[in-house]
This record gives structure tokens, sequence and C-alpha cells, in this order.
């Protein structure tokens, strides 16, 4: 028996790995504290992705355009890619050539990628699936607290809370074993659906899709004009009060009503519930934050935390639930745009040379900071953009906003690569295809929402032919001319480089011993230091020691409902799925659950738009459109439809949303655009649906 | 590089401001406020009354830079539309490309005796509510003034009747109309609010007249005497249109504006409470803010006509939840008309339908139904046949049955996707406890939230069971050939092993 993660979302609650006839046997493990003995379906069956029939087991090449996939010795398909590479930057430069990673690898492997991409390509040009993700929570909490990590606190002091408020997170769906930690908890759930989270709230707020932030200024002003701010916090703790203050006087609860729909009476109630509590937390999800004013909203909830006097208290606080298994981690390592290991800014000459000193590069040589997720994405192929991609970890035919506009752009590349262990539906499109392994066939370090650094441990032996990542960037980079040992391919070494890259930055890891990670290890662990398992108790990460409110204040959604539109949709996740539905797609038990694209929608706007329960519909927006069976739903929003994006092809609900970025996070407007939606019969216009 | 003037530092004046700026950043912005301090939000005031928020806490946001100048107790006393000039109190003149009226409106005080003094403004222990200043008038007064009386029963005197009983006061309203807020609300729906404020220490003498306040009294034209040690006047506002008569615009109730806000001169300006559209002065903030937007898109080269905003009266007083939406007094044959009624607990709701959508609606005691009912109106919406779950709102909670009315096919554990079936299924296979009937089907192991269905499973099958005997032998458990329950409390029913039972 071996105890390691579940493969899927940033919980990464404990298992047990145990052979079996039938490859492995996974169950949860009850020592470890996050989920303390529960799984969902997810996890319960994890093992079945590992014997994916269409598992890759060996590199395929498309020789041209047009030709089929063939399988190739890994010789052949990297030679392949290094030759290409070297072809494009030697015609148009090194940022001609764009990484993009993802928030599921290790640790490891997200830190080398980005080292790869800096150093082995030497491009701007990366970033990750992240930025779908919580880039809008990691902006507004940098903002306040100076540092950035989901859970400033251990997830199991939830358990004692007395109040939550859950602001755009459905964690009965998507982390169910985190309701064990809420379940003595009063729960305070926005959400525009009544989702399984809010049927279990003792208070649901259910506001118009794009109007969260109306609603977090709502609460903020009930909470000064009920008298419910904590003045001497403030006072102490906090710069900044009174000018947040001052946007949100001009949200007063009547107002706000009109905006969001959401009652008066349950504005001041989920301020008087949080206010009358000891012990509360605020918590955002994908919800609050995946919106082109997704940063003013978590600032817009953290303002009203900060005025509540919750963070940097124990047993309250603000936190982010992240979203991806190693979306903390992912995050802190170098892949991103704008950042180099250790939680560092790409822009701060301290942080460069501290990194070209570990990588053992001139700091001079490493490139700037490159262009956001969406924006890397939409430039490929076009007239100075990139002409090829490496894709490790990410499937964003399925996942990226405007999504046939960024099939096209993918479809126009010199050269694609995608490493993954599945043919996703970016691997279909590439030009190579590199098979890797999966989690419980490699080892490594994931870091959980809480900050948690924990052991990925390697069960199972991969199936012949499959490469780890790091062996496969190891192997481009030498071919690229890289020295080897620049690029260890075993992950402790990676580790133990890592540690160095990240001492003295935000994400500080270089105390941790991998070997001891069963014991917990929250950053920023220094060397010589000790596990922080709570952030901010003394002060907060500016230099001031406080945290800083931001004068935020609310604006439409970047598309309104209209006559032609006249809908809103919103997009999310359901239980049996994770993500892209990559993995989960290829589970029949999971598949049996939920098995194709859905749309949820009222039923009285079902009659009107002569839609029938159970027959496939088509969702129409400015950017395409998308096929869904539709299913009524009577708690919905009669305006609002919802769309989860686990599916491919046709049933892609990003086929329809809005790719309008946040100017602070670069984050998508996944959650709201305007929709209208017609059964299948209905003939299609001729024009009027084409891309912007 | 264009110079705009705007007198008037009120929620108007200062919105376009930050509006223009935003949008024009070459743009030189003078803004005059005839008040003393800076601009400050009037909506805010009613929590100034009750003690809830400070005089500061109303400011609106500092413009922050050089951009735009504010000229804080400068009146402007004239405009030379010729030379383009404003001429101000402080003997100056200020050369302008484009005016903007937004010098909002003033108090209507009753001209009656002991009510005003001979300069016709508030008389001693009488505060009409507009400003800062008057709420600091009020404020001085309210140590001494366990009896108020508030004049005026419409929206802002009911808010600040409210705001009032909030302090401890004893609060009488006085209203010349048939009920309080005749305007907006029908005559049942006047009664029942009558007694809602009532409740609250609030008693509304409608159909009254004052008539003097002369020795602590108000004398009423019934010949009775409020005693009162403060009148608070809320009788309605006028538009301060007095700039724009003595420069010669065409002026109504308000300053006459076109909708791109243009007054008769297409250089000078007007929004807000001082502006007339289409024949109306709404008197509300959000028109003026959407004025606002609409004069700074065409000061800045575009064009947003101003169209009449749907009218929200929302009054803003604790433990009273009324909302007045577009016109809820609306009488028509076509219309059709949903009312409820519970003045016992009261509660009032009026619904008017026109083409399926919402002409006007008011609602009293509904507060889970106004957002809702707002955005149908605001979208002009079509609504949802069942009016009366609409006017409910909030639909009552689901009733979770017990185990015996689940379907087979029911799904009891989300996380695992376990149905009804397949629990009895394990259970028949011997896991009789949750912990067993978790090990077999995984139920309540992912969020946990079915712990308390399968513990009531396993009572049931528990319950259904004769101690001694082994459910698969217990003849009087089976009930051959029905898969539904017809009485909630019959046992004998729900035996999961009849297939096994029947097929051996």
């Amino acid at each position: 028996m071996v105890r390691t993660h579940c493969p899927y979302c940033a919980l990464q609650c404990g298992t047990r790995i145990e052979p079996s006839p039938d490859g492995v046997l996974v169950t949860p493990d009850d020592d470890f504290p996050v989920n303390a003995g529960r799984l969902c379906s997810k996890g319960w069956t994890a093992a079945q992705v590992l014997t994916a029939p269409d598992r890759l087991t060996t590199p395929l090449l498309r020789r041209r355009t047009g030709e089929e996939q063939r399988p190739v010795s890994w010789d052949t398909a990297l030679e392949h890619v290094v030759a290409r590479l070297r072809r494009i930057t030697a015609e148009s430069g090194p940022d001609a050539v764009a990484v993009f990673g993802g928030g599921g690898l290790t640790n490891e492997k997200a830190y080398t990628l980005g080292k790869f991409a800096r150093v082995a390509l030497g491009t701007s040009q990366v970033d990750y699936n992240g930025r779908f993700c919580m880039s809008s929570a990691a902006a507004a909490g940098s903002a306040a607290f100076g540092v950035d990590r989901g859970l400033p606190f251990p997830v199991t002091d939830l358990a004692s809370a007395e109040v939550v408020l859950l602001a755009g997170a459905n964690v009965a769906e998507t982390m169910p074993p985190l309701m064990g930690h809420l379940d003595q908890a009063d729960l305070v759930v926005v959400d525009p659906r009544r989702s399984a989270t809010a049927e279990r709230a003792a208070l649901h707020l259910q506001p118009t899709p794009g109007t969260d932030l109306a609603l977090a200024l709502g609460l903020l002003h009930a909470a000064v004009t009920e008298g419910l701010v904590d003045r001497d916090y403030v006072e102490r703790r906090t710069t900044g009060f009174d000018e947040a203050w001052q946007r949100a006087a001009e949200w007063w609860p009547e107002r706000v009503e009109r905006i969001t729909g959401v009652p008066v009476a349950d504005q001041h109630a989920a301020v008087r519930l949080l206010a009358a509590a000891r012990r509360r937390y605020v918590l955002t999800g994908r919800g609050a934050e995946q919106h082109a004013k997704g940063t003013d909203t978590v600032s817009a909830y953290i303002n009203l935390a900060l005025a509540l006097g919750m963070p940097g208290r124990e047993g309250s606080g603000y936190g982010c639930l992240t979203g991806q298994g190693n979306g903390q981690g992912g995050r802190e390592h170098g892949q991103k745009a704008d950042q180099l290991p250790g939680y560092r800014k790409i822009t701060d000459p301290a942080a460069r040379a501290h990194v070209a000193g570990v990588w053992g590069v001139d700091a001079d040589d490493l490139p700037g900071e490159g262009p956001s997720g969406y924006e890397l994405l939409d430039s490929l192929g076009r007239p100075g953009g990139p002409r090829a991609l490496l894709v490790f970890g990410a499937n964003p035919v399925v996942s990226a906003p405007a999504a046939r506009r960024i099939t096209a752009r993918l479809a126009s590349l010199d050269l694609l690569v995608v490493a993954d262990f599945v043919p996703s539906e970016t691997a279909r499109m590439a030009d190579v295809v590199l098979p890797v392994t999966q989690w419980a066939e490699e080892d490594g370090t994931m870091t959980n929402l809480e900050g948690r650094v924990l052991r990925r441990r390697r069960v199972v032996d991969p199936p012949l032919g499959v490469r780890d990542d790091l062996w496969v960037l190891r192997a481009l980079a030498t071919r690229m001319g890289q020295p080897a040992e620049r690029f260890p391919a075993h992950p402790a070494e990676v580790f133990a480089e890592l540690r160095r890259a990240s001492a003295g930055g935000l994400a500080d890891y270089s105390g941790i011993d991998p070997e001891e990670l069963d014991e917990p290890a929250h950053w920023p662990f220094p060397a010589g230091g000790a596990s922080t398992p709570r952030l901010f108790l003394d002060r907060f990460g500016h230099a001031d020691g406080k945290a800083r409110f931001r004068p935020v204040t609310h604006r439409d959604a970047a598309e309104l409902p209209d006559g032609t539109y006249p809908l809103r949709a919103t997009t999310g996740r359901v239980l049996a799925h994770y993500q892209t539905g990559t993995q989960t797609r290829r589970v029949p038990e999971l598949l049996d659950v939920v098995g194709e694209a859905f749309v949820e929608i009222h039923p009285e706007t079902a009659r009107r738009t002569g839609v029938v329960e159970g027959e496939l519909v088509r969702v129409v927006s400015r950017r395409g459109v998308t096929v869904a069976r539709a299913r009524t739903v009577e708690s919905l929003r009669t305006d609002t439809v919802f769309l989860p994006f686990h599916f491919p092809d046709g049933g892609r609900a990003n086929l329809i949303t809005n790719p309008a970025l946040d100017p602070v996070s670069r984050m998508p407007e996944f959650k709201v655009c305007a929709v209208r939606v017609e059964p299948l019969g209905v003939p299609q216009p001729t024009n009027g649906s084409g891309d912007r | 590089m264009s110079r705009v003037v705007i007198v008037g530092h009120g929620p108007a004046g200062h919105r376009v401001a930050e509006l223009l700026r935003a949008r024009d950043p070459r743009m030189r912005i003078t803004v005059f406020g005839a008040e003393p301090e800076p601009a400050y939000n009037r909506v805010l005031l009613p929590s100034v009354i009750a003690g809830k928020l400070t005089a500061e806490a109303t400011r609106l946001t500092d413009h922050g830079d050089d951009r735009i100048v504010v000229r804080t107790g400068v009146v402007v006393d004239d405009v030379d539309r010729v030379r383009r000039v404003v001429l101000t109190s402080d003997g100056e003149a200020h050369p302008y490309d484009d005016l903007v009226l937004a010098t909002g409106a003033r108090c209507f005080v009753p001209p009656l005796p002991g009510l005003v003094d001979e300069d016709r403004n508030p008389a001693g222990n009488v505060v009409a509510l507009r400003t800062l200043a008057d709420c600091r008038r009020l404020e001085g007064y309210l140590p001494a003034a366990r009896r108020v009386v508030v004049l005026g029963g419409g929206l802002l005197g009911l808010e600040a009747a409210r705001a009032l009983t909030e302090r401890g006061h004893d609060v009488d309203v006085v209203h010349m109309g048939p009920h309080a807020m005749e305007r907006q609300l029908d005559a049942p729906a006047g009664r029942t609010l009558a007694a809602v404020l009532d409740r609250l220490g609030i008693r509304v003498h409608a159909g009254r007249t004052a008539m003097s306040y002369l020795d602590g009294g108000l004398a009423l034209d019934d010949g009775s005497t409020l005693p009162a040690d403060l009148v608070v006047v809320s009788a309605g506002v006028v538009p301060d249109t007095d700039l724009a008569r003595r420069a010669g615009l065409q002026v109504g109730r308000g300053v006459v504006v076109d909708d791109r806000m243009r007054t008769s001169d297409p250089n000078i300006h007007a929004i807000g409470d001082c502006a007339e559209h289409a024949g109306l002065v709404p008197g509300l903030i959000a028109p003026a803010w959407d004025q606002a937007e609409t004069l700074a898109e065409s000061l800045t080269g575009g064009h947003r006509p101003y169209t009449a905003t749907r009218t929200l009266a929302r009054l803003k007083a604790r433990g009273v939840d009324l909302a007045v939406i577009g016109d809820g007094n609306h009488e028509s044959d076509d219309a059709e008309v949903v009312t409820l009624a519970d003045p016992a607990r009261g509660r009032y709701a009026r619904l008017v339908v026109l083409d399926e959508r919402v002409v006007g609606a008011i609602l009293l005691g509904f507060p889970q139904s106004v957002g809702t009912v707002t955005q149908l109106f605001d979208a002009d919406a079509p609504l949802p046949v069942d009016r009366l779950a609409l006017l409910v709102g909030r639909t009552a909670a689901e009733v979770v049955d017990g185990p015996e009315h689940l379907p087979d096919q029911a799904v009891v554990c989300r996380c695992n996707n376990v149905t009804k079936e397949s629990l009895t299924a394990a259970w028949r296979k011997g896991a009789h406890n949750a912990r067993d009937l978790a090990d077999v089907t995984r139920a309540t192991t992912g969020c946990g939230g079915c712990a308390g269905v399968v513990e009531g499973f396993c009572r049931w099958l528990r319950d259904a069971q004769p101690a001694r005997e082994h459910p698969l032998l217990s003849p009087t458990l089976v009930q051959q050939g029905s898969d539904r329950v017809r009485n909630p409390g019959d046992l004998r029913q729900p035996v999961p092993d009849v297939e096994d039972r029947a097929g051996r």
C-alpha cells in the first residue's frame, strides 16, 4: 500500500493505492486531514484513467497538414520537434515559439517547463491554464495581503467555523470532501444557480450573473450602515478603508437589489450572520473570479472581510478555493508569463539575478514578461505572433474562451506539440504528440489549496513507450544545445534546485525536505525555518505589515443581453467530471452519470423558446454555437442558462464564451455572456454569428 | 482644449465631472459647489439621521487631481451667455465652452405661522431635510426633541420618520393626501402601510393639513394639535431654476432639456433634480446618474440619448419593505391586475401586467420578490405564468422525503452516484449499517451530506424487520407486485428483496 494523492482537484485528497488484479485500487486515506477518509467518485475511479483504452503509448507525428498522426519513435519525434523549433527560431526569433503549461503539473514539471521556456527556448511567450483558473483571486490576494496563498490557513480550520460565505463556489460538486469541514457552519452561498452547495446553505444569495461585484459592495455598505465594521482592527491592521468605502457608499443595498436581484433583507442578513460569528470565513471560487472584473470582485469580498476584521486572525479569514490539482504550486514556480520561481516577479531585477544564478545563466539573457494565456493563444499564427506552440498538461481547444477562434489559431501554427497521456482534443490537432506519465506513474510534489506541499508517489510503472515530462524537457533541451546537467530529469534533483530557486521568494520552499512531507509543510518554509500553516497572524505581507483595502466599483458585464441574445449564459462544472473532461470522460462510471453536454434552462424560458426537456438545443452567442441537451431546472433564474464545460467538439461550452479580459489578471469572462437558446430544428441564419 | 463649468456639486454634478475626466483627460473642468463642504451623497442622509453614518462617511470621492478644480462655498450668480462666462459670488468671471447646470432642488416649506421666519426660511425647531447642514441643524434639536412631527408622508418623509424612531423618538407624520405616498400607492396599500408604520411607532395622520406651529404644537385643519418639539418638513422639493431663469433659458417646472440634456442654449446643459425632460422632473438619483452619462457622452463627441429611466421607488426604512415599481397604481381595461392582501401581517402586493410585461407593481412586505420583479420590469421581460409564485418570491424549502418515498433510481449520494437501489442491494448482501454501506457503495464518503439520509435508510430497514427474523424470511414484509408506497407509515411496503425472494 502506498499513500499518495488524488490526481484531480486542489484538495489533493489523500489516497491509498494498492495493486489489484485490474491495475490498482484507490481508497481514501483516513489519516490525511484534508479529506479524512472521504473521496468523491472521481477519486474513487481515478485508477481507470491509468488504463484508459486509448492511452497514448507512443509518440505520434503528422508530417504534413492533412495527413494522419502516425506512430514514430521518440528519437524521430524529438528530432522533428527540435528541427522545426530551430528553423522557426532562426527565421522569426525566440518569441516565435510559445509554451502553454498547466495547473495539474507537479511543482517539478511546472518549474522545469518555465525554465525550459526561458533558458532553452529563450522565449517570453509562456503562460498556462491557471490564467483561466484563479488568476483574479491571485491578483486581488496579492494586492490586499502582499502574498497570495489560496487558503492562508489549513483547510481543517474551516471545521470549527460558525459561518462561511462561499462566493461563487459550488464545493458540494467541485470539491465534495471539503463539505466535511463545512457541515458545522452556517453557509451563506452566493451563486446564480441553486447549486448543490446552495441547497445546503443557511442563506442563498442568487445574483444575476455578472453582478457579483455589486453584491459584494452592497454587503460592505450594509456592514458599514449597520455599524458592524471592526473599527479597531481596521485602524490597526489595514490601510485604505476610507477610499474603499467611498466607492461602496454608492452601492446601497436597495440599489444593489435592483442590479443583482438579491433581496435587501438577505444582504443585511448575510452581513449580520458574518458579523455575529466569532469564527467566520469568506471564500471565493471561480464564480466570483472568472469575470472581466474578477479581480475587483475578489477585492470587494476581501474588503468586506477586512472591514469585519477577519483576515489574519486564527479561526477567521479570507481564502480562495484554488481549482486545479497543483493550481497553487503551478502559479509559484515560473510557468506564468510574469513570474519566476518562488512567486517572484520577472520584472524585478533582484529576482532575475537570483534565479539566473541558480540556473547558471546571465540575468540579461532571461526574457521579460510575456502575454497572458488568452492573449498568447489568440496571437498564435498571426503576424508577429508565435508560429510554434508546446502544450504540457492543458487542453485549450476545450478550456479556452471563444473556442472556435482559439481552435483556428492553433490550426494556423507551423508546429503544435502536445505532451499528454490521452489523446485530448488539443492533442488530436497536434503535429507531434508526446505520450507522458500521469499521477500514479510518477514521483513529485504538489501544493494544495492550503499551500501545503505534498508527495505524489509512483505506484505503478507507466506503459512501455511513455516518458516522464521531465525526461521530455531534458531531451528537448539537450537537443537544443543545453548542457544535460542544467535539466535534471529526476524529480528529487529538480526539487532540490527548486528549493534554491525559491529561497527568499514569497513562496519559499527552501526548508522543505521532500522525504518529510507526511508532516505538514505549508509555505513559506525557509531553510532553517518552519512550516507556516497560518499566514498573517502577526502581520500581512506588505512592507508596512498592513492589509490594503482596494477601492473598487461595479460595472456591467462585458456583454449584456439584448433582443438577439436575450439570456445570460454561465458556465461551470458538474461533480462527475473534471475540467475539460479529458480524464473523467474516459471513466465509464462517470460518463454514465453525465455523458454529454447539457444546458440548464428554467421551464418558463424553455416554454417561451420552444425548447423541450431532453431535446438537443442550440445555444448561440456572438462567438459561436454549442449544442447541448436541455434540462429544465425550476430553481434557475429565468434569465440565465448554465452549461458545464467538460465536453468536446460541438458541445464545448466555450464555443460561446466571451474572451473579454480582466484588466489586471487577464482572466477571461467565462461566467457570463449573452446568448439565445433555440431548438435544433430552427434554421440557422447565414450571418450574424461570425467571429469578431 | 475645452473648458467645462459645472454649477452644483451634488451627486449629478460630481458624477458628470468624473465621467468627463475619464473620457477626455485634456478637458478642463471647474465645479462650483454652493455648500461650504466637499461633495457628499444625499441618498445616505437618512443613515446619518438614524445615527448609522457620520457626515464624513457620505463624502463622494475626491476628484484627486488638478484637472478638476472644485470651488466649494462659491455660488454662481449669473451667466453671461454672450461672452460665455459665469459670474460667481466671489466676484470672479469664469469662461466656459460648455456649462452644466446641476443646481438640484430646494425643499418646499409651507409658509405657515411658526414654520418659517420672515425670510421664509425654516423657523426655530423646524428643519427641512435636504443637505448635510440640515442634518446638523436637526442633530442640534434632537437631544431636546422627544416628540417629532414629520410634515409630509412621501418617500423621503417616511424614511426620515423611520430614521428618527430608530433613534428613539416618537414620530407623527402629517400628510395632506388620503394616505401616505398616495401618488405611488393605492388605498389598500396605503392602509396596510399605515398599520405597519404604526407598529414601528409612527402614526400617520392622513388627509390633514398643518395650519401653524406655535407654542410647541402643530395645529391641524381638523382643529387638533399635535405636540411637537421639532417639525421636520418633507413636503416636496422645487427644482432650483433661479440661475436658469436669470440667464433667460426655457424653464418649466425645471430647466427644460432635450434628450442630450441640452437646454434652450446649446452650450448650456442641465441634469439631475433641476432638469425637466419630456415634461418630467424625476427627482431620483438613478435618473440623475443616467443623465450624467448621457451628457458626458454628448460633451465628448458621442451620442447616447436619454430616455426616461424606468422608475423604482424603494423605501429605505428598517422594518418596512416597500417598493413601487413603475406605475403601481396603473388602471386600464386591458391590464391584468394581480393583488394579494394580508393586512394582518402587513403585506400587500399589486402587480399590473400588460402584454405579459410588468407595467407596475406595489410590493409591501414581500422582500423576497422585489428584486426579481424589478429586474423583469427593467428588462421588459415576459413574466412567468405563475404570478403568485412570482409575488411570493422564494419557494418554500423542499420537503425532504423519507427513504420510503424515494424512487429506486433516486440518487442518495451525489458524490458517488449511489442510488437507493444500490443501497438496498448492498443491504441485501449484508451491509446493515452506514459504515458497511459506505464500504460497499461509497455512499457518504464524498461530501458526507447524505450521511443523515443513509442513517435514516438503515433505521427504516431495521425497523421494517422484526428483530428475530431475517428480512428475506419474513413474509409479512413482502408485498409483491407493488413498487410504490401508498401509505408513508406502511412499513411492510418498502422491502428491498422482492425480486430475490420471488426469483428463488
